[in-house]
Parts: C-alpha cells; sequence; structure tokens
C-alpha cells in the first residue's frame, strides 16, 4: 500500500522522465571521478583504456597547486567571515516589521546575484581602478563578500521570519534584557541557518571564477589556476585530479549546509 | 554590560535599533557594489580617444551609437538572446517532469533524495562541471562513443552537420553549448518549479478529474497556471544566467562571440572599456525587460 502510493499516480513515462532528469544532471560529476583516474594522458579518449592513482601522486606534489588552494581557502575564509557579519546585521534589520524603504533595500540585497556575475566582476574592476586599488588578495576578498553576503542574508532572514514575535515579548517580559533575548532566545534558533549559510558562502567563495578573474590582479586562486589549465591543455591528468579535489572541497560544507536546513529539522524546532 | 545595557538600549527604539543594524551592510553595498557600478555605467558614456586608445571621461553617446549601428554588435547581441530564450525553454520542458514528480508523487524518503539529488550537481564547482562538459563532448568522448558503439553515428554526425548550429564536434558547436547551458542551469528552474508544484492542492487535481478533464486537459487547464510562478522565477534564473555567462562559449562552443565574451574581450585584450561597459548595460535592460512582461504576464501575482 504505502509503495503503491508513492509510485502510483505517476505513469512509468513520467516516472522515466523524472529519473532521467535527475541522471543527466549526474553524469558530469561521475565522469570527473572516472577521468581523474584514467592512464590516458593526451585525449580524452572513453572508456579510459585503463585506471591508475598515478595522477593523484604527481598533483600532490605540484607547489603552484598548493598555493591556488591555500590562497583559495583564505579568501573564502575571510570572505565569509565577513558576509556572516554584514549578512547576520542585515537579516536582524529585515526581518522586523515594514519600515519606509524597506523594498528598496531587499532589491539591493538580491542584486549581486540577481545581475550577471560579469557585470558585478567588470563594476569592481572599474571600482577598484577607480578609487586607484591595486587588484590583488583584499580586492578578491571584497567581491566574493559582496555576493556571499546575500546568500547568509537570505538563510537567516527565512529562519529570523519562521520565529514567532511572541518569543522575544515573553523572554522581555520575564526579564531578560535584549542581550540576554539574543543570546539564549534567538540565536539557539537561527546557529544552524548561521552555519548554513555561511557554509554555502564558503563554498560559492571557493569555487567562484566569473567575478575573481576580473578582481585577482596577479593573485592565483585555484579556480583561476583551473580556468587557464582550460586553454592550455598540457597536463590533462593533473586538471582531471585537481577538479576531483575542487569537487571534494566544495561539497562537504553543502552537504553540511543541507542537514543543517533540511525541512523536518525546522519543523521539528516549531 | 555595555553591550547588554546598549542592547536594551536598542530594542525598545525600532527605527533607531534598524537603522543601526542596517548602517554596515548598507554602507558596504552603496560603496563596494552600488559605487562600482555607478562607475561602470557612468565609463559606457565616455569617450575613447582614437588615437592613444585611452579613455576620456567625456561624456558621449557614441559608444552606444556604435553598439546599436555596427552588425556584428546586434548579430552579438541577438545570438546571446537566442540562447538564453531556447535555454529558458528546454530547461523548463526538461524541469518539469523531474519538479512534478518531486513535488507531487515521490514519498517523504525519495523527495529528499530528490532534492539531495538536485542540489549537489547544482552546488558542484561551476568550473570542474563545464571541463566535465568539454570531456564528454570531445571527438573521442562519451556522448561520440555512446554513439558509436550503438552503431548510430551518422545521427551525430547529421547533426554536425547542420548548418550553424553544427561544428567539427560537439565541443565546439551550438549544439554542444546549448546542452552546456541547459545541463548547468537546470536545477536552477527545477528547484522554483518543485517549490510551486508543491502548493498545488491534490484536492483540485481531483475536483478536475472528477468533473470529466482528461489528465492533459487537468494539466493545461489547472496545473500549468498554477505552475507559472515557479516558471517564471526559474525562467528569470536560466535566461539571466545565459545572458551573462562567458566562461561556457569561450570553453565550449562555437566561433561566434556572446556578449559575455564581448565584454570580458574588450574590457581585456582590446582595452575599450566604454564599449565593454555599454555592453554589460544589455544584460541589464533585457532582464529588466524579461522582469516586466514577465510581471504583466501576472507571473508573480501569486508569490
Amino acid at each position: 500500500m504505502r509503495s503503491s502510493r508513492h509510485w502510483g499516480g505517476a505513469s512509468t513515462g513520467q516516472k522515466l522522465a523524472a529519473a532521467a532528469g535527475l541522471a543527466f544532471l549526474h553524469l558530469p560529476v561521475l565522469v570527473i571521478v572516472l577521468y581523474a583516474f584514467t592512464t590516458e594522458d593526451r585525449t580524452y579518449q572513453f572508456p579510459p583504456p585503463g585506471l591508475t592513482l598515478h595522477w593523484f601522486e604527481v598533483a600532490f606534489a605540484r607547489n603552484d597547486i598548493w598555493q591556488a588552494m591555500r590562497l583559495s581557502l583564505v579568501v573564502a575564509s575571510v570572505a565569509t567571515l565577513v558576509a556572516i557579519l554584514l549578512g547576520t546585521l542585515a537579516a536582524f534589520a529585515m526581518a522586523r516589521r515594514p519600515f519606509r524603504g524597506k523594498e528598496t533595500i531587499t532589491l539591493l540585497f538580491v542584486l549581486p546575484i540577481a545581475l550577471p556575475g560579469i557585470i558585478t566582476g567588470l563594476a569592481m574592476l572599474a571600482g577598484i581602478r577607480a578609487v586607484g586599488f591595486e587588484p590583488g588578495f583584499w580586492t578578491i576578498v571584497a567581491g566574493h563578500a559582496t555576493f556571499c553576503l546575500v546568500i547568509v542574508y537570505n538563510n537567516v532572514v527565512a529562519r529570523l521570519r519562521r520565529i514567532p514575535p511572541s518569543w522575544v515579548e515573553a523572554s522581555m517580559d520575564l526579564g531578560a534584557d535584549g542581550w540576554q533575548t539574543f543570546r539564549h532566545v534567538l540565536l539557539p534558533q537561527i546557529a544552524s541557518a548561521l552555519l548554513a549559510g555561511g557554509m554555502l558562502a564558503f563554498a560559492l567563495s571557493f569555487d567562484e571564477i566569473i567575478v575573481t578573474l576580473f578582481t585577482a590582479g596577479h593573485q592565483q586562486t585555484l579556480p583561476i589556476w583551473f580556468y587557464s589549465e582550460l586553454f592550455r591543455p598540457r597536463e590533462r591528468p593533473i586538471t582531471n585530479v585537481v577538479a576531483v579535489m575542487v569537487m571534494f572541497v566544495t561539497l562537504v560544507p553543502i552537504l553540511l549546509a543541507y542537514y543543517l536546513t533540511r525541512p523536518d529539522e525546522q519543523s521539528g524546532n516549531g | 554590560m555595555l553591550l547588554r545595557s546598549a542592547s536594551s538600549f536598542l530594542h525598545g527604539r525600532n527605527a533607531f535599533y534598524v537603522s543601526l543594524l542596517l548602517l554596515p551592510p548598507l554602507l558596504w553595498l552603496g560603496t563596494v557594489y552600488l559605487g562600482s557600478l555607478f562607475v561602470l555605467l557612468s565609463q559606457s558614456f565616455y569617450a575613447i580617444d582614437e588615437f592613444t586608445a585611452r579613455v576620456v571621461p567625456e561624456l558621449t553617446l557614441k559608444t552606444y551609437r556604435q553598439l546599436v549601428s555596427q552588425p556584428a554588435n546586434v548579430d552579438i547581441v541577438v545570438r546571446t538572446v537566442l540562447m538564453a530564450v531556447a535555454v529558458t525553454i528546454a530547461c523548463g520542458i526538461i524541469a518539469f517532469p523531474v519538479a512534478n514528480y518531486m513535488a507531487r508523487y515521490a514519498g517523504p524518503k525519495l523527495k529528499a533524495f530528490f532534492y539531495v539529488g538536485v542540489m549537489l550537481p547544482m552546488w558542484t564547482s561551476y568550473l570542474v562541471k563545464v571541463y566535465a562538459w568539454r570531456l564528454i563532448l570531445a571527438k573521442q568522448g562519451i556522448v561520440a562513443w555512446g554513439f558509436e558503439s550503438t552503431g548510430t553515428s551518422a545521427f551525430l554526425d547529421r547533426a554536425l552537420a547542420t548548418p550553424v548550429v553544427g561544428g567539427p564536434s560537439l565541443a565546439s558547436s551550438y549544439i554542444g553549448m546549448f546542452i552546456v547551458f541547459v545541463y548547468m542551469w537546470l536545477p536552477f528552474m527545477i528547484l522554483p518549479l518543485a517549490a510551486s508544484l508543491e502548493r498545488v492542492p491534490a484536492s483540485l487535481l481531483q475536483a478536475s478529474a472528477d468533473l470529466g478533464a482528461r489528465p492533459g486537459q487537468t494539466f493545461r487547464n489547472v496545473v500549468l497556471p498554477l505552475a507559472l510562478p515557479g516558471l517564471a522565477a526559474g525562467s528569470v534564473f536560466t535566461f539571466s544566467l545565459t545572458l551573462g555567462d562567458y566562461i561556457i562559449p569561450s570553453v565550449v562552443g562555437a566561433p561566434g562571440y556572446f556578449i559575455g565574451m564581448m565584454v570580458y574581450q574588450q574590457q581585456g585584450t582590446a582595452g575599450n572599456l566604454p564599449l565593454a561597459a555599454a555592453f554589460s548595460v544589455v544584460p541589464i535592460i533585457l532582464i529588466a525587460l524579461y522582469l516586466t512582461l514577465a510581471r504583466r504576464l501576472g507571473a508573480f501575482d501569486a508569490l
């Protein structure tokens, strides 16, 4: 009965179309993992003639990869911190009752991800040049923090809106001051949303290429290293290995973020 | 202690509290983001010295005139818009069965599986996915292998021989680029669509069937209108992301330029910042037009 309820209703065609759509989304991911182990080092031959772990060894010994990886990790950490700070402040302000100009400010908070990245990138470069800065580490961080703060803001504001205002009132009526209310009532409620927003922001920053190509100057983040390899395909096997590494680094925070915000956990709170 | 009294003090004063909270993020977005956008916009009105190729801060509409009067530039805009429209339509068609199944038929376990299954590839490294498609679409890649091992290479060859959209291999044709675009933005269509389909009450579908509507009629007259807000939200993503992308057309694709590539090239090697700025204004205008159109059609009424 149970299974017939789950599968019943949908025709075989519908099930097949849904499964095919899902499979399509996963095809490239599987391909990348497979190619990291191929023994063929010049073409994209499929199926691979043999499998080897050799390229991991070669890639791990490469200094330029580690340097780019380190820069990307540091940039993502700093950008995420800035984004958490600014995004949370914004969320606390916007989750409250309406005020004049709220619509305009909401628009401003979605603009950095609503407009194509190339516009953000070119605009930031124009801005950096206009004030006479040299593009480098801090300009990368500034660019990333701008769209990361939107991610944090969205996550936290969605959670804050689900907290009944009566909880805050009850806390204050029971004699808690503003800080205690924040610390003991609001913070535990938003903690997982905050963490999830931070994780997503980190993953987004670690992987960002479109804006970074404009703001990086001579710095080489891991995506920039990867991007330049795409046009100088001398070392395909190493590129394949780095692809798997990048995928792994972004996958962990994203899975964590999902488990922190999945619907049943939220309904458990409410 | 200071923090405590400050926060208690602030709680009672809503307007003051809100503006104090908003000050840092607004200051950031106002200077770093809006300030930069303003510089970019103003540069699109700047002149460029024809001899030194230097940007001169002298207001002119010459760059925009150049943008709309040169056939090559108009071609780039038309090509990008056509691709964005095609990708949006294809994403809608492929996303519908997935979203519909997720929202209406899958049990809780299966639904969670589908959500993770859509979100993971969506958040997987953008560049890695583009790279993976280059492997898949390459001359000796999986797609070619699939056609060959099933003895259907003639189909692939015929598709690649199509004028304009074909090319020497899938990895260097508009067909290949189209596939990659659809793949990349598909999750952005599935998720809002599934969210809007979940809000369609099952009783409405039953009522429609009870009143004698065939499944096709129920779909057209009940499900589709109610799913419109989700389709609209998803299409804004697919449309806007395709308009602005410059990596995919340069990694997988045919020789023709796209708006994003033109922006990137004009600010970089070509060194024509005003033209790059003017080109980057095109997607902003197109997205604004698209949003207005979607609103006119009532796509956001239910949101």
